[in-house]
């Protein structure tokens, strides 16, 4: 029991834990009250919403999935949000590094296993180094990162659309899409006759690395120390500018293989007609496990859960999908008010020092 | 006069823990300057920030013209007849003077109903003639010197109708020449009847300008005295807290071989003022070196360059030999250089990390601590911790809470701990008791002086001119930038004769100062 304690409030306070367990409640119950208020069958909707996955193996496998490009996103993001910095790159990072896969997965020709690993590993650096351009543009010109990661986005996306539409385009096909993947080039399925793919299993690896890199290593420690206060870690003899050049070199790395994985694990050509846009969905998967790799798969499945309910509900009943919109947007309203924390802990503060300073003048 | 501004009982709790002010009981009189002095962290900013409206306190009230005020915004401030300039100024660069001066409250064209920018040059100018501060309101904000946008600063404020003019460290951005001008301009908006709120820690300035003055030490309010009835001394005692000489067992002194050489050390600040000019100075093995001077005078950019927070624009500095000038502080801490930081919340620690990570933040990638493989031993990590925080008597639950949870004593203690261990030859000491109990104090410095029995080279910069005498073997002074003094022993001179030369009134010769070259 201690241990289980230990593993989730192990040297943080409880407050913050607290303030998350409430964000993911309140966002299922608003949901819930959402629903009566829209529905003409709020029953069998809010039944529909909270035990999709339970219904049907479907949903249970689509939820599985689903939580796999949201754990390399949720992971990336941690690694910048421990260094305190907003960089939203790593949409950029897993759209090329989707694209650079689907180049690899139809024009090279490999053998089995190794042809996903070259891709991902290919995507990955790609996804790195796009991940190192808003930092650079900060370290260099004091550009938000923020802002500019933002921008960068739109710029791969259009860049990695081109190439998918120039180069890698099946004519045959009336919608876009690639041409085929090679078989070589496709993981394998985890249960037959369903979507679960290996990248499940590689998604959960990166958890493990992550979580060991940003914990157990030396890197990690420079990240963590620079994300606490860069000055000090400047004063303390720490190589500031390579630890914010490697923290988002990492973070981008961790996009870039996430596209590929998604690439090899759930397609079979390159079909995405828009961005996905996983770095949002990253973001409310990294507040929730407070930049803790270690508790990315618990956010990730939970948000994995909103949306596979949201969706079997839309299909099923007259709540739009949207809606799942709404909690996200309560979700990171709540989780970014440290105002709610705040109040909580200056009270109590405020009522110990005036208690315990009554006498002084 | 009648009470223009009054507190009861205000206090201001930060969210983070820190209790900045405790029961304030301030007073300001109608059409006097009061001066609030108090060291770093005192509490002046808060309670000035409470009065502007910038920040709500936790407790107590405000009272103007003895009514009680509730000022939840800047507005409300300079509705109440409240205008504030800050040390770093809110001005637009790119717009002119006239524009920045009517900048929310602008002038209108009669007919177009458009901004009237001839009304509001004028209104600039004239202003300026009322108040004699001098100002060119046609010119682009970036274009003025940085004393004509302070002069700006307060035209603004009473251009919105401000009674009471609050100034949060003027002088720090001045030249001598610029801070007496503006003294001048002070006085005569006091004669206009204009109250002025004075912020400053420097003592002499209090002196030449205000009417009476308020000492904060440790959030709260010490007392309140007409500058015409108590001396500087009184003053000093009050704001560090103590009357009491440090008794300090003094070894015999033996220095050894040069360690620090530092030759004509130049600096010139963002502001352009020449905050060094040729700085040079050794420093021996077993020599506790003092560097005396009011605040402002060079020695916080002085110890910033020597450990590498800041880039000289000339001159060197040599450790142990080698050429450390202008590198990283990465690089100048593997040449043997240690440093106690002059601000331990902002420099010195990280306070949301634990002890633990701020002990080890500069040795982590020692073998002890981290394999050849990049893993670090979480297990000796903490032992080491654990060793060194009884080893220093820091007082907490465990290594893992954060710095943050910690007293001023016991986190600087962490620092020292760091620092102290780091295996340097060098120390750089920085202000190492300021804002810290007097139990604290005693064992850092006794920890001082075992260093110095160790053969290490200390620089010790200090405020507190206490300390640096009863601490230091030799001493050097320090005036606007340049060392005006050197007594290669501490114990032979006394605090007036120090104080002499640390107002620039007296300066030894050129011959009496190289010789703290020991060529």
């Amino acid at each position: 029991m201690s241990n289980i304690k230990k593993f989730f409030v192990d040297r943080e306070s409880l407050a913050p834990a607290l303030v998350t367990l409430f964000a993911a409640i309140f966002s299922l119950l608003a949901g819930v009250v959402l629903i009566f208020i829209v529905s003409k069958d709020p029953v069998q909707s809010t039944k529909n919403f909270l035990l999709a996955p339970f219904l049907r193996s479907y949903n249970l496998y689509y939820l599985l999935i689903v939580m796999v490009p949201i754990t390399f996103t949720g992971l990336a993001l941690c690694v910048v949000y421990q260094l305190r910095y907003m960089s939203l790159i790593v949409d950029a990072s897993l759209y090329t590094g989707a694209v650079v896969a689907t180049a690899i997965g139809t024009l090279v020709s490999l053998p089995a296993g190794i042809h996903p690993a070259v891709a991902m590993i290919a995507s990955g650096i790609v996804g790195g180094l796009i991940g190192l351009l808003p930092a650079i543009l900060k370290i260099r010109w004091r550009a938000n990162e923020l802002v500019s990661s933002l921008m960068l986005n739109y710029v791969f996306y259009f860049l990695g659309s081109f190439v998918i539409l120039y180069y890698l385009r099946d004519r045959s096909q009336t919608i876009l899409s690639s041409m085929p993947f090679k078989q070589t080039f496709l993981l394998p399925r985890l249960i037959p006759n369903t979507q679960l793919h290996a990248g499940f299993l590689i998604a959960a690896g990166f958890v493990v690395l992550v979580s060991i890199f940003l914990y157990r290593t030396r890197w990690g420690y420079e990240i963590r120390i620079t994300g606490a206060n860069p000055r000090f870690a400047m004063y303390a003899g720490i190589p500031v500018t390579s630890v914010i050049l490697y923290a988002h070199f990492i973070s981008g790395f961790l996009g870039g293989v996430g596209g590929a994985v998604e690439m090899s694990g759930l397609y079979r050509s390159f079909i995405w007609q828009m961005d996905p846009s996983y770095a949002w969905d990253g973001v409310i998967v990294a507040m929730l496990a407070r930049r803790n790799p270690k508790f990315v798969p618990l956010s990730a499945a939970f948000f994995a859960y909103l949306r596979v309910g949201a969706d079997f509900m839309s299909r099923r009943g007259d709540v739009a999908f949207e809606f799942i919109t709404l909690l996200q947007g309560m979700i990171i309203l709540i989780l970014a008010s440290d105002k709610i924390v705040n109040y909580f802990k200056e009270r109590q503060l405020r009522k110990q020092i005036l208690k315990n300073q009554g006498g002084v003048r | 006069m009648h009470t223009l501004i009054r507190t009861e009982k205000l206090s201001k709790i930060y969210p983070n823990g820190t209790f900045a002010n405790k029961s304030i009981e301030f007073t300001v009189l109608e059409g006097e300057i009061h001066g609030l002095v108090g060291e770093n962290g005192a509490g002046k900013s808060t309670l000035m920030k409470m009065l502007y409206g910038e920040e709500q306190p936790s407790a107590g009230q405000i009272l103007i013209d003895e009514k009680p005020v509730s000022l939840a915004s800047e507005f409300d401030a300079i509705k109440a007849g409240i205008g504030m300039v800050h040390q770093h100024f809110m001005l637009v660069p790119s717009l002119t003077a006239a524009e920045n001066l009517v900048l929310g409250k602008e002038p209108k064209h009669p007919k177009s109903r458009t901004f009237d920018f001839e009304t509001a040059a004028r209104v600039t100018e004239e202003l300026s003639k009322q108040y004699n501060l001098p100002v060119i309101a046609k010119a682009r904000v970036a274009d003025l010197s940085v004393s004509m946008r302070q002069k700006l600063e307060i035209l603004k404020a009473l251009y919105r109708g401000a009674r009471i003019l609050i100034l949060d460290e003027p002088t720090a951005v001045l030249t001598p020449q610029e801070t007496e001008e503006l003294f001048v301009e002070l006085k005569a908006l006091r004669n206009h009847g204009k109250t002025i709120i004075f912020i400053s820690h420097k003592l002499k300035e209090i002196f030449q300008l205000c009417d009476r003055v308020t000492v904060m030490r440790d959030g709260r309010m010490i007392a309140t005295h007409k500058v015409a009835e108590i001396d500087i001394h009184q003053i000093s005692n009050e704001m560090v807290g103590r009357e009491v000489r440090f008794e300090v067992a003094h070894p015999p002194f033996a220095p050894g071989a040069k360690a620090l050489e530092v030759r004509d050390l130049a600096f010139v600040d963002d502001f352009g003022i020449a905050k060094l000019k040729k700085v040079s100075f050794a420093l021996r093995q077993n020599e506790i070196l003092g560097v005396v001077g009011v605040d402002g005078n060079g020695q916080t950019e002085l110890v910033e360059i020597i450990t590498g927070a800041q880039r000289a624009l000339a001159g060197t500095v040599r450790a142990n030999g080698a050429e450390i000038t202008n590198r990283s502080p990465g690089y100048i801490r593997h040449h043997g250089i240690a440093h106690i930081a002059e601000d331990r919340m902002t420099v010195g620690t990280a306070l949301p990390a634990s002890i633990e990570q701020n002990i080890l933040a500069d040795r982590y990638w020692d073998r002890k601590f981290s394999s050849a493989t990049g893993f670090l031993k979480s297990r000796e990590m903490s032992a080491y911790a654990d060793t060194l925080v009884k080893e220093f008597d820091i007082r907490c639950k465990s290594a893992k809470q954060p710095v943050a949870s910690l007293s001023g004593g016991n986190m600087q203690k962490v620092v020292v701990a760091r620092e102290f261990t780091a295996s340097a030859s060098i120390l750089i000491i920085s202000q190492p008791t300021r804002g810290v109990d007097i139990g604290a104090i005693e064992y850092i410095h006794s920890k001082i002086m075992e260093m110095r029995g160790a053969a290490k080279a200390i620089l010790l910069v200090s405020s507190d001119l206490q300390e640096v005498m009863a601490l230091s073997d030799s001493l050097i002074v320090m005036h606007e930038g340049e060392i005006v003094a050197y007594f290669p022993s501490a114990a032979s001179v006394t605090d007036k004769e120090l104080g002499l030369y640390m107002l620039g009134i007296k300066r030894q010769s050129d011959d009496e100062i190289r010789k703290v070259l020991h060529e």
